[in-house]
């Protein structure tokens, strides 16, 4: 029972990171951007729950505004400043990211200060299904695992079979081609960019009640998904989706094994990966 | 873009004037001295991989963080440890810890190369961080500095702040000496190679992976340098050292002064330090000084938008205007 309760526990990690580093993958692949700020949109996310579920009194409707404010504040760093960076090299990408974690990082300070807050369960979710005498698993991260299973089914079918996933997939694979093909480039550009980030703030608002709120929380997350990525390749959705899961069940195992060394765990994973396929398991050589 | 160096004659110019620096300024601002003088080796360290191999790393404060710790670990508690000992020991395990890493990641390229570095970089400050190896979160005190002796005689006291200064930029000129050697020998010119095609020096025969590993090795124990004598002066090492901040810093040195150029990273040290004095001086900017990092951030942001050539650039204008441009081959990317 125990070890059922860690391998639940392992896949809504997983499940996550897969949220999140599927936003990072799809902005890389597409733009060719590496954008450091994308954990800051989780930490956005997670404090605008806090916010927000202590001004209107419920989670429930935190979530769709706190996606409304992420996408818009999405949208208006693409058209400012992101969009600049397309045809810069990474090294400057990366540099001026950093630049943006940091203004977030103290704009959060003076907005709300540097304590760990916590956000309440939704009272309709806020019990456990008891296992065993003694063990029990809370009902609201199983909500949250078929949360993510949920948008992984819809970002797969969106991607796969409308319209805008054509485009977005033509835009992954031949830019130039897709811009003389009609594809709105610019337009798709915001729109993938802006999606990302509200999936980001997404993923923190519904992590907040099960992880708390903390500064510096998203740079945390960030590298673990940077981790995801390269092991996952660089571009690939369903790369990242089995390198989330074996992330998450490194963590979770590191934990249970040896709980000092467990920061260690998910990047001998990747030590391994990049001895065997430098690539990512999803990319061909 | 041509490869630039400064003239010789104004090199050891400046070198003299910041040697007198010490006999003129206050206490508080030799110290400051100090401390740019072993953030420009920190920041040279860097350019060598970032600037001259074309290898970005965002990780590099972790083999700076490494030497901290080791001469933190093996001082003995009251007593000054022997800088002889300590140094060599403090270099070995930066050096050691840039090999593993280096074996690993150097066989990636561009962005993975960002990531894997970062990541590696990560794991070191969670070993720092949550184990008891290293103090923890609190880290370690280093209470009385280490000793320079040479048979008996002392001829630097590291107690005294201006003597430490004459130890942090004599080793500023030999490492920017040694550098300026290396890039103009077989080697440099071999990295510089790789930087602008990496395929290309492949199919000559070079030996690229090893070049690399080797650039990478190199770098870390210069930054191990400085954060050996960074420890030195703060007299204490916490994982924050070694954080991705740290790195992120450090980078942000590189391009501030202009990457690719030695005198650059020296003067990306410069204008970091001071910039960060003056926008975290409660004198300047009251309560709001205490969210400096805003200024800063805000500040990277544009440096990276309007002077992607940093102050360096400048100078290479200045310099041309004078005709006193070296050209040390071609840094185009038409080769």
């Amino acid at each position: 029972m125990f070890y059922l309760i860690q391998l639940l526990n392992a896949v809504q990690y997983g499940l996550l990171l897969f949220l999140l580093s599927s936003g990072l993958t799809l902005i890389f692949g597409i733009m060719g951007v590496i954008n450091l700020a994308h954990g800051s949109f989780y930490m956005i996310g997670a404090y605008l729950a806090y916010w927000l579920a202590k001004l209107t009194g419920s989670l429930w409707l935190a979530i769709p505004i706190g996606i409304a404010i992420a996408f818009g504040i999405g949208l208006l760093l693409e058209t400012t400043i992101i969009s600049r960076l397309y045809r810069r090299d990474h090294l400057y990408q990366v540099l001026l990211t950093f630049g943006l974690i940091l203004v977030f990082e103290e704009l959060r300070s003076i907005l709300f200060g540097d304590e760990v807050h916590g956000v309440a369960v939704p009272a309709l979710l806020d019990f456990s299904i008891p296992l065993t005498e003694t063990l029990s698993y809370p009902v609201y991260r199983l909500f949250v695992t078929a949360v993510c299973l949920g948008i992984a089914g819809l970002l797969y079918l969106v991607i796969h079979r409308t319209r805008v996933g054509m485009m977005i997939r033509a835009g992954n694979s031949n830019r130039e081609m897709a811009a003389s093909l009609g594809v709105n480039i610019p337009m798709l550009f915001a729109l993938v960019f802006a999606f990302g980030m509200a999936l980001a703030a997404f993923t923190g608002t519904i992590a907040a009640p099960i992880s708390s709120v903390f500064p510096g929380m998203g740079n945390q997350i960030l590298i673990i998904c940077f981790v995801v990525v390269v092991i996952g390749g660089i571009g690939s959705i369903n790369g990242a989706m089995i390198a989330s899961l074996a992330i998450g069940l490194a963590d979770t195992l590191g934990k249970v094994v040896a709980a000092e060394y467990s920061g260690v765990a998910v990047y001998l994973v990747m030590a391994v990966i990049l001895l065997w396929r430098p690539q990512g398991i999803a990319n061909k050589a | 873009m041509t490869h630039i160096t400064l003239p010789r004659p104004l090199l050891i110019g400046i070198a003299l004037l910041l040697a007198l620096f010490p006999l003129f300024g206050a206490t508080y601002y030799v110290q400051l001295g100090a401390k740019i003088l072993i953030m420009a080796i920190f920041a040279l360290s860097l350019d060598l991989l970032v600037g001259h191999t074309g290898l970005v790393s965002l990780g590099h404060a972790a083999y700076f963080g490494i030497a901290a710790y080791a001469l933190a670990l093996i001082s003995p508690k009251y007593e000054a440890a022997n800088l002889w000992l300590t140094l060599p020991f403090a270099l070995a395990a930066a050096a050691t810890a840039a090999f593993v890493v280096g074996f690993l990641v150097v066989r990636t390229a561009g962005v993975y190369f960002i990531m894997v570095t970062l990541a590696f970089a990560q794991m070191i400050y969670s070993i720092f961080h949550d184990t008891k190896l290293g103090g923890g979160s609190d880290g370690i005190y280093i209470y009385v500095r280490p000793e320079l002796s040479v048979a008996g005689f002392k001829p630097l006291d590291l107690e005294s702040p201006a003597q430490f200064y004459y130890l942090a930029l004599i080793l500023l000129v030999v490492v920017y000496a040694i550098l300026d050697r290396l890039l103009h020998a077989p080697f440099g010119r071999a990295l510089a190679g790789i930087r602008v095609n990496e395929q290309r020096m492949r199919s000559i025969g070079y030996p690229v992976f090893i070049y690399k590993l080797a650039a990478f090795v190199l770098a870390g124990i210069l930054a191990g340098l400085a954060g050996y004598l960074a420890a030195c002066q703060f007299g204490f090492v916490n994982p924050d050292i070694l954080a991705w901040h740290q790195s992120g810093i450090v980078l942000m040195m590189v391009i501030l002064g202009g990457m690719g150029r030695l005198h650059g990273a020296v003067l990306g040290a410069l204008s970091y330090v001071l910039i960060q004095e003056v926008v975290s001086a409660p004198a300047l900017l009251g309560a709001y000084s205490k969210h400096w990092q805003l200024a800063m951030g805000s500040l990277i942001v544009v440096i990276v938008l309007v002077l992607p050539h940093g102050i360096g650039g400048f100078i290479d204008v200045a310099l041309r205007r004078f005709s006193y441009t070296h050209r040390n081959g071609d840094r185009d990317d038409a080769i």
